[in-house]
């Protein structure tokens, strides 16, 4: 019998339904894999040291030179920038396939709620707020350009539900500016301290704590443009 | 047992559900929610691990792996949102075609006949009606 739950939406392809899945043999073979695998690896965690020092007593001593008071964005921003640069990179490629596999927005127009946009509106400048104070605050506690990024994100995303748009003077090139202000600038500072020099992404220890708040501030910007534009899923 | 090591073995635990999700289920937004929660075992083992540092600080550097990480997955999690979206516009459903191989033409809409390959193959009850559901109205 024909999945009849599944109804076809005119000027859609016809819903099918789904393959079934594996049998109760191949299912029980599966169990007996994935029990393998449950005991190898709780025996990998359980032989691990009870205690390890890992690196964190390296870090604890170069912190000094490196410009912030927090451990663990002095290896995000400084002593592992490279891998910072590069996931700004990934995530600004993510969103490059999917307005290349999306050229136009999804087409859920959401109800204009009024609460919705009335709770934005005291939401929202909070939320902004308070990415400022992560992002402030990632020099010496936890917080930083992620957290920050993802708030800001959230605040674009929540003001989209409203109802709110982008308008169309930054539809265009401000909007792409803004996707690529962390990696350009996070490339072009890794690039300038070689004139002195230091490696690449080697900031000099007198003024790597501003370099890293400005390339903090710039990628807070593009990760919330970026995981913006990501939850809207078309090129604007 | 120290805390940490319980820490890992729970992500551990996530990842070997996360896998089994992910071989059990047709439907591709139930394999990506299985792959989450898998990559979320994952970042559990390492930030687990990470405390097991005898100072008062965990190890540092396995936290920005995990922040980096987790910012990544969420970026390929929408690319493969998008995916399915596409294979669910160009299919007709949001599974992958194993027995075929390849993708079938848009039109006409496929009808199996009963008795047929794709009959014996597919059956309407291993479809999770919530998912085929929402899923049929996507654009």
């Amino acid at each position: 019998m024909p999945d009849t739950r599944s109804t076809s939406v005119p000027g859609t392809v016809r819903a099918r339904a789904l393959p079934a899945g594996p049998g109760p043999t191949a299912r029980l073979i599966l169990l007996l894999l994935l029990a393998a695998v449950l005991v190898g690896l709780a025996t990998a965690v359980l032989s691990l040291p009870p205690v390890a020092p890992g690196l964190g007593a390296v870090v604890t001593e170069h912190l000094p030179a490196s410009g912030v008071e927090h451990p663990v964005t002095a290896v995000l921003l400084n002593f592992r920038g490279y891998d910072t640069l590069l996931e700004l990179a990934v995530l600004w490629l993510a969103l490059l396939a999917v307005w290349s596999l999306t050229p136009a927005p999804l087409a859920h127009e959401p109800t204009a709620n009024p609460m919705l946009a009335a709770l934005n509106q005291l939401l929202a400048p909070l939320m902004i707020l308070v990415a400022g104070y992560l992002l402030w605050n990632g020099g010496h506690a936890p917080g930083g350009a992620f957290q920050a990024g993802a708030v800001l994100g959230a605040t674009g995303v929540l003001l989209h539900l409203s109802g709110r748009r982008l308008p169309r003077a930054v539809d265009g090139w401000p909007l792409r500016l803004a996707l690529l202000l962390g990696v350009a600038l996070f490339s072009l500072i890794g690039l300038a301290v070689m004139a002195g020099g230091a490696p690449f992404l080697t900031y000099p220890p007198a003024s790597a704590g501003g370099l890293i708040l400005a390339i903090e501030a710039a990628a807070t910007l593009s990760i919330a443009a970026t995981l913006a534009a990501l939850f809207l899923g078309g090129r604007p | 047992m120290t805390p940490a090591s319980l820490y890992a073995l729970v992500g551990v635990g996530l990842i070997v559900l996360g896998l089994y999700a992910l071989s059990v289920h047709a439907h591709l937004l139930r394999k990506l929610l299985a792959f989450n929660v898998t990559g979320s075992g994952v970042f559990l083992v390492l930030v687990g691990l990470a405390r097991r540092t005898p100072a008062a600080a965990a190890d540092p550097v396995p936290q920005a792996m995990v922040l980096t990480g987790i910012v990544v997955a969420v970026a390929a999690t929408a690319l493969a949102v998008v995916l399915m979206l596409r294979v669910q516009a160009t299919c007709g459903r949001a599974a992958l075609n194993d027995d075929l191989g390849t993708l079938e033409p848009l039109q006409p809409p496929p009808t199996p006949p009963a008795g047929g390959p794709a009959a014996s193959a597919g059956s309407a009850e291993g479809a999770p009606p919530a998912l085929t559901g929402t899923t049929a109205h996507a654009p």
